[in-house]
Order: structure tokens, then C-alpha cells, then sequence
């Protein structure tokens, strides 16, 4: 099945030359923070995640948003989803490899990584999630190769696939939560206490990898033969409507219990992101409003089914949806995390230009990834048509 | 085909449990101990079954602020950060502290009142690691890098952080300082201030250790030694040392006791 | 099998390039270096450990010491020497290794730049008998 993604066109073995050229130059850049430390970040003492574990926590939801398809085509047969399932399952690996990328360009001593298996330490939430995702990354090549096989072959897949298909769906839940459980546990920052973190994650994950992968849907209508079918992008924009407004609903349930209970550890955090309050600290006010009218005025347009259905107005949506909740998920996240600090200390963050361009380049191995495997899937499915 | 397929499937599957195998063998090594009937602690050990700290703030005067936090700088090797030359602005982005001074209500944000004594307002607070006892960072610590040992030290093993940062991310006193560069950057000719003592790497996380290099061959910690005694250093999990005498006649504080931490540093104030 | 030029092309630069250590240093060895003794271990005649056994484990041995010191609060190691004697040294890379083996970088640079390992104890720990250079 390789074979299918050394035979392109053109302008496929462009893009790819394109992203490995700013792959190669971000690694020149991660060399410098390999020499120097990740002091070449705008990280600091008192907002020590920034923007690669932003990154990194908005695409676990992204992963973790390829369960949307998987879900109702499986357990409730729900065919329209039969013939994009397996993208759903390759933009997850694609976006675990991206994870699995940042979390290694976020740590001090990368070279030390395996210390996380030879010390296995269960009570800590970094070695559960370091397991569910290579957990997920295997499940999901597993599968998603088998399925194409037996799809090519024409064949019915192995028996033993199908036990691993109903795992992966728990194991999709099972990620985020963990995830969010990285940020729910701990004592005294208040932004991140907070039972409804992991609801909330799953919620505006199943907005963010589905408008993902919708617009990689018709990326792939538009250069290839495969079409993701009419029906099936219009339920995956149901479930973005409804991911979307279950995601804005948790947040206004925070907002509500940090404003009515009116405890000051608790408004500060979202005081400070949205500019409330009289201090003069406030870098990410414009984007954390920018994220918010992103996604009510998505909302007021998904919940008409004339706009949402209607496929001239499905990837602008599609994109508010995507920047909207990243800039909510990602650098939100961290920054109302952070700031201010447990000694109340306002100290504010904001990423470097190497930084941007390691992250950059994570980003672009990622594409890779996605562009090659998606490349054999739609192969693959233009050969059977054929 | 058939049979090559499988051929190559028990061939691959062979050798990555080889290999599997034979890179436990090589991990062994990073779990290696001295038996323990070849080791012994120094005969001048101090030990104790939960040390303990209490800081009299009405003592505190700017100079013996200026001394302890200059002490333990010097003493354990801890960078300067205005010497780094990267960050070109914000140099204490990349401060490393151990302990160090802050406002009451910046040590206590949770107890600031509208209405806060004068003298208050005005002294300088210390702070420090909490060597907590029930301490978030070790149960963030994937690694086990960060632990707590049986006298209630709260210590780091730097040979086996790997800056992934959990830890600082979990403490609610923002105790913890994090190496983003070489911090022999920030030592005068990149020379240690105490050649006895280590110095640390980049992309480690570190913080106050109780001073247990000190207390491991019978002396107390510097802090203390340089308070003029302000600082009392002792076992508060010994109901007769001088420690608990002063807990029990004197009314204390700690930061953030309603986390459930269990801090073992107390403020009179 | 119109490729079959390319495949041996392609083949024989492989071999070329994978080969290379051998054709620029032209076939010879360099010479294995042999650590210097400074005088103060010359006149100490052992080391903790039998001189093999140092040779071969001695990486294995401080591992050890600094996992007994750090993480198990142990700071003396007490060993038998070659005649049955009970000796006490302080587990430290610093204070007791560099005390006797006062030349870094002739005892311990020399092989590690040659064996290309590239431990990082002196990345914290310091070289006492270094006073006047910088780290």
C-alpha cells in the first residue's frame, strides 16, 4: 500500500518538497534550542507551558475528534460515515504524531525521555497520558492499515480488528480526559481546577477535529476523485454544532460559578484573559474575544440548517470553529492557567520567533503525515471505484 | 508468498523482542544501588522524622533578608540571573530562586485583608519550598525525580529530571525555578561560588533542598546559621524538640494550608 | 530491470558513504590512549575498587553511589580491600575521586573522547582541582 504514496503528481511531490523544506529549517532551529535550552522560548518561571503545549493540548482533542466517526459508524451503523471513516482514523494519527512531537520539543532533557517508562510512576498523570497516546498512535495504525487492506483486497479485515476498533473508542475518550486531567488536578491554580476541564475538553474537541477533517474533506474532493459524500459532511457539521455549543455551555458554567461564588482565585485567571479587572496586563485579551465571537457567531450560523448544510458556507464555518477553539484551547488554556501566578504576580507570556518556528515545523510534519497517509486512503479508493 | 510473509512476520516480531530484551539489560543500569551493607550514613548525621522550619517574621530586618538569601545563593551555586546574557530584557525570566523575599500579600494572597497591620504591609516575607507533606510536585514528578524522603525533605534528583516542568506547574507556591539555560551563564567566569557543591544543568528543574547536603554531615542549614534566629530549623515530628516548644507557645501561619499540602515552613507574625 | 545501472549506482555510493571512517583515516587505528595516574593516586596504590574492575564498572559504581547518596540518603561507602581491610570513602565524584585523581583530563577526558561517550557529570559537578579556569 506504500506504493500508492511514491506514485503523486506533480503538485503532490511539491507540497511535499514545500513542508520538508520548512521541516529542515525549523530542526535548524530546534538545534538551537537543543544547544541553548529552551530559554530561546518566551517561557518563564511563572508561565512555564507555553506555546508548544498549547499546541500540544489542542491536538489530543484533534486525535481524539476522529472517535466522531468512528463512533456512530460502528455502534450504530450509521453508513454514510463508511467510506471517510479511515480519514478520520489518519488525521488522528497524524495529530498524535504532532503530540508526541511538541511534548519532546517541550522538555528540558529530551534526551532523557525513556525515563518516563524505566521510572514508570502511576500516580502521575504525564505517564498515563505518554501511555494512551502511543496507545492510540498503535490502535489507530493498526486499524486504519488492516481496514484499507482488507478494503483493497476486497476482502473482509481480520476478525481480530474489531475488538480493537470497540477499544479505540473508550481509548479516545480515554486521552483527552487523561489530558485533561493533567491540568485538573493540581492544587491552586484555579483556572484549571475544575471538574467540568475534561467535559469540557471532549466538548470542544469533537468541534475541533471534525471541522478539521472537513476541511480536509474537501481539500481531497477538489484534487482527487474521491468524494466524502454529501451526507456525511452534513452530519459531521451536526456534530459540530452541537460539540460547539456544548463546549461555549461549560464555559459559561465556569463562568458562572467563578462570578457568582465571587472567589477572587477563581475570577482572576478569566478576569485577566478577557481584560476585566484594572490592571494593565492583557497581551491575549484581543485573541481570547477574537476566540469567543469565533465561536458564538459559528453557533448562530450552525443552528440554521439552511447555512449549515449548505456547502458554500461549510468551510468558512469549519475555519472559525478551528481558530476559535484553539486560540480557547491552546494559548488560552495555558495563559489562565499561568497567570496570574500562585504568589498573584502578573507575569505575562508571549512566544518567540523560534519558538513560532519549531512550532511551525511540527505543524508541517504533521501535514506530511496526514498528505501521505491520506494520499494512499484516496488511492486506494479511487482504484476500487475504478 | 505465503510462507515468506509469515517468515518475515516471526522474523520481525524475533527481533524486536531481542531487542526489546537486550535494552532492558542496558536500562538496568539507571536503577542501580550500592547494596545497602556497603553504605552507611556519616556518623554526624542529623536526622529527624519530619523536619521543620519556623520563620519569626518580627525578627526579619532587611539586612538578615539580604544575608540568608545571599547565603544560600552563594552556597549552592545559584545563578545571577542579571549575568545572563540572553535574555537581552527580562533577565529574572530565567531566575532560579531558592529562597527568597516577597510581600505578605504575595506569600499569602489568600489572607490579604483590606484592613493588614502596618508592620505587616512592610516586613519582608520569606519564602521558600514548603518540603511539603503531602507534596503535589512529587505526585506530578513522572519520573520520580522529585520525591520525598522519609525525614520529610522534598528533594530533587537532577541526574534524572527531564524538564518536562509538571512539577512546577503543581505547586501552588511557585517554589520551583527551572534551568532555561546553562546556569554557570550566571556565575561570575562561569566559576561556582562554592566549589563543594554542585552546580546545576540546563533543562532541570530545581529548588530549596532543606540544605540536606548540611544536614548530612550534622550541621544546619545555612539559612538558619546567618538569621541571627529568625529562622528555627528542627524535627516538628519530635514532640520535645525546641521546634514544637516554640509551635506550641507561639501562633503561626502557613501558606495555603486550605490545599491540603501540609506545608512544614511557619511564619509568626 | 531497466534501473539496473541506477540500483548499482545507487548501491555503490551507499557502500561508499557508509565506508567512509575507513578510506579517511586510510585503513589505521588511532592509538588507544592509556589514562595518566597523577602522582597522588600512584601513591595510593588501590583504588576503591580493584584497578580492572574500576576500568570496566566504574561508571556502574558511581551510578550507584549517586543513587545511595541522592535518593537513599547513604553518603559512606565501605569496602574490603585487597588484604581484608574494612576502608570508608565519601560517595562523591568531586571530593573524593578528583581528591586522588587530580588530572581530569588526562585520567578521564582522554578515553571518553576516544571510546566518543560524553558523560555529564561536569556539566553540574565541578573539577576541584581547577581553580583559576573557567568550567
Amino acid at each position: 500500500m506504500l506504493d500508492k504514496a511514491l506514485n503523486g503528481s506533480k503538485s503532490y511531490w511539491l507540497w511535499l518538497a514545500g513542508l520538508s523544506a520548512i521541516i529542515g529549517l525549523a530542526f535548524l532551529v530546534y538545534m538551537k534550542q537543543w544547544t541553548f535550552g529552551l530559554g530561546i522560548t518566551g517561557m518563564h518561571r511563572d508561565f512555564t507551558w507555553g506555546f508548544y503545549i498549547a499546541q500540544f493540548t489542542f491536538l489530543v482533542g484533534v486525535a481524539a475528534g476522529g472517535v466522531m466517526l468512528v463512533l456512530p459508524y460502528y455502534l450504530h451503523d450509521y453508513k454514510a460515515f463508511g467510506r471517510i471513516t479511515i480519514l478520520g482514523e489518519f488525521l488522528a494519527i497524524g495529530a498524535v504524531v504532532m503530540c508526541l512531537l511538541f511534548i519532546v520539543a517541550d522538555m528540558g532533557q529530551p534526551t532523557r525521555a525513556m525515563n518516563v517508562i524505566l521510572n514508570a510512576t502511576p500516580y502521575s498523570m504525564l505517564f498515563w497520558d505518554a501511555l494512551v497516546l502511543n496507545g492510540y498512535l498503535a490502535l489507530n495504525l493498526i486499524i486504519g492499515w488492516k481496514l484499507l487492506e482488507a478494503e483493497r483486497n476486497g476482502v473482509a479485515a481480520p476478525k481480530w480488528v474489531k475488538p480493537l476498533i470497540y477499544l479505540s473508542i473508550p481509548w479516545a475518550f480515554g486521552i483527552h480526559t487523561v489530558t485533561a486531567f493533567l491540568y485538573s488536578g493540581l492544587p491552586g491554580r484555579g483556572f484549571w481546577l475544575t471538574a467540568v476541564l475534561a467535559p469540557r475538553f471532549l466538548a470542544s474537541a469533537f468541534a475541533a477535529g471534525p471541522s478539521f477533517l472537513m476541511l480536509l474533506c474537501f481539500i481531497v474532493r477538489k484534487n482527487t476523485n474521491f468524494d466524502p459524500g454529501e451526507k456525511a459532511m452534513k452530519t459531521l457539521m451536526k456534530i459540530i454544532t452541537y460539540a460547539l455549543i456544548a463546549n461555549i455551555f461549560f464555559f459559561g458554567c465556569e463562568v458562572f460559578t467563578a462570578y457568582y461564588s465571587n472567589i477572587p482565585e477563581h475570577m482572576a485567571h478569566i478576569n485577566y484573559l478577557f481584560g476585566f479587572g484594572d490592571h494593565s496586563h492583557g497581551v491575549l485579551v484581543p485573541w481570547m474575544w477574537t476566540s469567543m465571537i469565533l465561536m458564538i457567531t459559528a453557533i448562530i450560523f450552525l443552528v440554521q440548517p439552511k447555512i449549515r448544510n449548505n456547502e458554500k458556507y461549510m468551510p468558512i464555518l469549519c475555519i472559525m470553529v478551528f481558530i476559535g477553539t484553539w486560540i480557547d484551547k491552546g494559548m488560552g488554556m495555558m495563559a489562565g492557567g499561568f497567570v496570574p501566578s500562585p504568589l498573584h504576580h502578573y507575569n505575562e507570556y508571549v512566544p518567540t520567533v523560534p519558538e513560532l518556528m519549531i512550532t511551525v515545523g511540527i505543524w508541517c510534519v504533521g501535514f506530511a503525515v496526514i498528505t501521505i497517509l491520506f494520499k494512499i486512503a484516496v488511492s486506494i479508493k479511487e482504484e476500487i471505484r475504478a | 508468498m505465503k510462507n515468506r510473509r509469515d517468515f518475515l512476520k516471526v522474523a520481525g516480531a524475533s527481533a524486536l523482542g531481542l531487542s526489546t530484551l537486550s535494552a532492558g539489560n542496558a536500562f538496568a543500569i539507571g536503577e542501580h544501588f550500592i547494596p545497602a551493607d556497603q553504605t552507611k550514613k556519616k556518623d554526624s548525621v542529623l536526622e529527624g522524622t519530619r523536619w521543620g522550619m519556623v520563620i519569626d517574621t518580627r525578627k526579619l530586618t532587611p539586612e538578615i533578608v539580604e544575608d540568608v538569601t545571599h547565603i544560600c545563593r552563594e552556597k549552592h551555586n545559584v545563578p545571577d540571573c542579571q549575568l545572563f546574557e540572553e535574555p537581552k530584557k527580562n533577565k529574572e525570566h530565567h531566575e532560579i530562586k531558592w529562597i527568597w523575599e516577597e510581600h505578605f500579600h504575595n506569600a499569602f494572597p489568600n489572607m490579604a485583608a483590606d484592613f493588614l497591620a502596618k508592620k505587616l504591609e512592610d516586613t519582608p516575607f520569606l519564602v521558600l519550598c514548603n518540603q511539603c507533606e503531602n507534596p503535589p510536585c512529587v505526585r506530578a514528578c513522572p519520573t520520580k525525580a522529585t520525591f520525598k524522603r522519609p525525614d520529610g525533605i522534598v528533594l530533587m534528583d537532577f541526574h534524572r529530571c527531564i524538564g518536562c516542568r509538571f512539577c512546577m506547574a503543581a505547586c501552588p507556591y511557585g517554589s520551583r525555578s527551572f534551568n532555561f539555560q546553562d546556569p554557570r551563564n550566571g556565575l561570575v567566569d562561569r566559576k561556582p561560588t562554592n566549589p563543594d557543591f554542585p552546580t546545576r544543568m540546563k533543562g532541570v528543574v530545581e529548588k530549596c533542598n532543606f540544605c540536606a547536603e548540611r544536614l548530612a554531615v550534622g550541621e544546619m542549614p545555612h539559612c538558619v546559621e546567618v538569621s541571627k534566629g529568625a529562622i528555627t530549623f528542627g524535627d516538628i515530628g519530635d514532640e520535645h524538640s525546641e521546634i514544637r516548644l516554640m509551635l506550641e507557645e507561639n501562633y503561626t501561619i502557613r501558606r495555603k494550608v486550605a490545599l491540603g499540602t501540609g506545608p512544614s515552613v511557619f511564619y509568626i507574625v | 530491470m531497466n534501473d539496473k545501472i541506477k540500483i548499482i549506482a545507487g548501491l555503490a555510493i551507499f557502500v561508499l558513504i557508509f565506508t567512509c571512517p575507513f578510506w579517511i583515516n586510510g585503513g589505521k587505528a588511532k592509538d588507544v590512549p592509556k589514562p595518566v595516574l597523577s602522582e597522588k593516586a600512584l601513591a595510593a596504590k588501590t583504588c576503591v575498587l580493584p584497578k580492572d574492575e574500576m576500568a570496566k564498572n566504574h561508571m556502574q559504581l558511581l551510578d550507584g553511589w549517586r543513587n545511595s547518596v541522592v535518593r537513599n540518603e547513604q553518603r559512606v561507602y565501605i569496602i574490603k580491600d585487597a588484604n581484608g581491610i574494612e576502608k570508608e570513602y565519601d560517595m562523591s565524584l568531586s571530593n573524593t575521586c578528583l581528591a586522588c585523581h587530580t588530572n581530569k583530563a588526562e585520567f578521564c577526558d582522554k578515553c571518553h573522547e576516544y571510546a566518543s561517550v560524553n558523560p555529564y557529570c561536569w556539566d553540574c559537578h565541578v573539577d576541584p582541582n581547577v581553580k583559576e579556569a573557567s568550567l
